[in-house]
């Protein structure tokens, strides 16, 4: 149905959509200033790429493969294609509008998998595994959580945790075992050569994340402004709750630390976001943090090069915050969960949420590893994923892109 | 005419300079080094994972002195670079065959 279109939610969705834009390049930052110093552009191009790629698909198709009304939960249809029509969607902020907010969804989710693949990825290749990633994994997991059958089976994300970081996190895992570890991976120490641009691109991230969380209601409400606290006191709490068990476990509450604690509070507090209240923010960001901190120790024992921890923080945090909804939800806070699903545990649902939330997370998660398993591995056996070993002892930034970072 | 180069901790290269200054010494080149010795590396934490850090950061710095006073430069130095705990620190004293003042083509000591 057609509504008279809102200016304060309009204004609120236009100014997401900018926000949540800005967290591409924060994660950039984030993410570079933990790699090694000749790797640094490398990385920095990979995020601002995704950019510029997905965007592009997003317009010629991606908006109309989730957002097309097809009629049914699988994959949407071509009636949005290069954006055609999109004034005849529902509600009351312009389709437009909700195209420029989805599009920086889209476009954030397939660089968050750069942390994993760091300093090894050969740049065509890189384009080309995000490009199909976004066509055949990003799309229909998108379409299934937000505007299909995982919605309707009764799953809950508010924001993405299952579609956008269980989803990346499970890719970031298929990729690496494709192309394998650094050359000198736990032989040489590869420690960040800048960690001031991690916290620049924690706060950009933390930041850019109020548009990610809090414009997903598609209003400027109580309930925005209830998403927008959640998501600040989840990173708040993520923080403490990953320094005190770094403290305990190894005697230093570090920087990196304090910085990779709030970026996992903001994941978990991504698909509860609109849908918890009181104190529920403050548990699920500490339990987040502390989680993905004792998850470092998955890659050590599977001796897999998640160089940047993509698994421990992304996917783990992604489940801990897809899990924890199925005991937190309130519809109190947010009446939809009452009308379409059911509420968490802990107020009276009984188990049927918690089993939706696994259910969304297990297909997400699986759907993901194969086809992105088979997206790299095709795409290896073609052109090649990976730099030659002269190329990665050179780094990234001189052997991909003919450019130095630091000069004098 | 000798080279007089020292490695010292990064913290007292002022404390260095200026006892330099005090003995009329007209200049030196300083480099930023990383290197190992007996003092040995430190550890360093991130996301739970320790590393090694063999190359600890130092300092090196290079003058070029008359003969008649590499004494009293070395002297100067190794008082100012002291710390009496380990990693302070080398000095040593090299010949130099020719010197060139590059603005006035002076040579030897005039060019010092």
């Amino acid at each position: 149905m057609l509504l008279a279109v809102d200016s304060g939610n309009t204004a609120w969705v236009l100014i997401s959509a900018a926000l949540v834009l800005f967290m591409t390049p924060g994660l950039a930052f984030f993410y570079g200033g933990m790699v090694r110093s000749k790797n640094v552009l490398g990385m920095l191009m990979q995020n601002m790429f995704a950019v510029g790629l997905v965007s592009t698909i997003w317009a010629i198709v991606g908006f109309s493969l989730v957002f097309g009304d097809s009629g049914n939960g699988w994959i949407g249809n071509f009636d949005f294609l290069f954006l055609a029509d999109v004034t005849n969607l529902d509600g009351d902020i312009p389709g437009m509008a909700f195209v420029a907010f989805q599009m920086m969804f889209a476009v954030i989710t397939p660089a968050l998998i750069t942390g994993a693949t760091a300093d090894r990825l050969k740049f065509g290749s890189y384009a080309v595994l995000i490009g199909f990633w976004s066509l055949l994994v990003y799309i229909p997991g998108a379409k299934w959580v937000f505007n299909g059958w995982l919605l309707e089976m009764g799953a809950l994300d508010f924001a993405g945790g299952t579609a956008i970081h269980i989803s990346a996190g499970v890719a970031a895992l298929a990729v690496i075992l494709v192309i394998g570890n650094r050359k000198g991976h736990g032989d040489v120490p590869m420690q960040p050569h800048n960690l001031p641009l991690t916290v620049l691109g924690t706060g950009i991230l933390w930041f850019g994340w109020f548009g990610f969380n809090a414009g997903s209601g598609l209003a400027a409400d109580g309930l925005a402004a209830q998403a927008l606290v959640n998501t600040h006191l989840a990173a708040s709490t993520g923080m403490l709750g990953w320094l005190l068990v770094e403290r305990w476990k190894g005697g230093h509450a570090t920087v990196l630390g304090a910085c990779s604690g709030a970026v996992a509070g903001l994941v978990a507090i991504t698909p509860c976001a609109g849908f918890v209240g009181g104190a529920s923010p403050l548990i699920i960001g500490f339990i987040a943090g502390a989680s993905c901190f004792l998850a470092l120790t998955i890659k050590e024992k599977m001796n897999w090069d998640d160089s940047l921890d993509v698994i421990a923080v992304h996917l783990i945090g992604g489940i801990v915050g897809t899990l924890l909804l199925g005991l937190f939800a309130d519809a109190a806070v947010n009446p939809v969960i009452a009308e379409n699903s059911s509420e968490g545990l802990f107020y009276g649902g009984g188990l049927e949420l918690l089993k939706d939330q696994f259910v969304a997370a297990l297909v997400v998660g699986v759907f993901s590893f194969v086809v992105t398993y088979a997206i790299a591995k095709t795409i290896d056996a073609t052109m090649g994923l990976r730099v030659g070993e002269d190329a990665e002892y050179q780094g990234l930034d001189q052997s991909q892109h003919a450019e130095s970072a630091y000069t004098s | 005419m000798k080279l007089i180069t020292a490695v010292i901790k990064p913290f007292k290269l002022d404390d260095v300079k200026d006892a330099l200054k005090a003995i009329d010494v007209t200049g030196i080149t300083v480099s930023e080094v990383r290197g190992f010795g007996r003092q040995g590396g430190h550890t360093e934490t991130y996301r739970g994972a320790e590393y090694k850090i063999d190359f600890v950061p130092k300092v090196s710095l290079a003058t070029v002195v008359d003969e008649a006073r590499v004494d009293d430069v070395v002297e100067a130095i190794a008082k100012a670079a002291a710390t009496g705990k380990i990693g302070d620190g080398k000095i040593w004293v090299t010949n130099v065959d020719r010197v060139v003042r590059i603005r006035t083509g002076e040579e030897g000591t005039d060019a010092v």
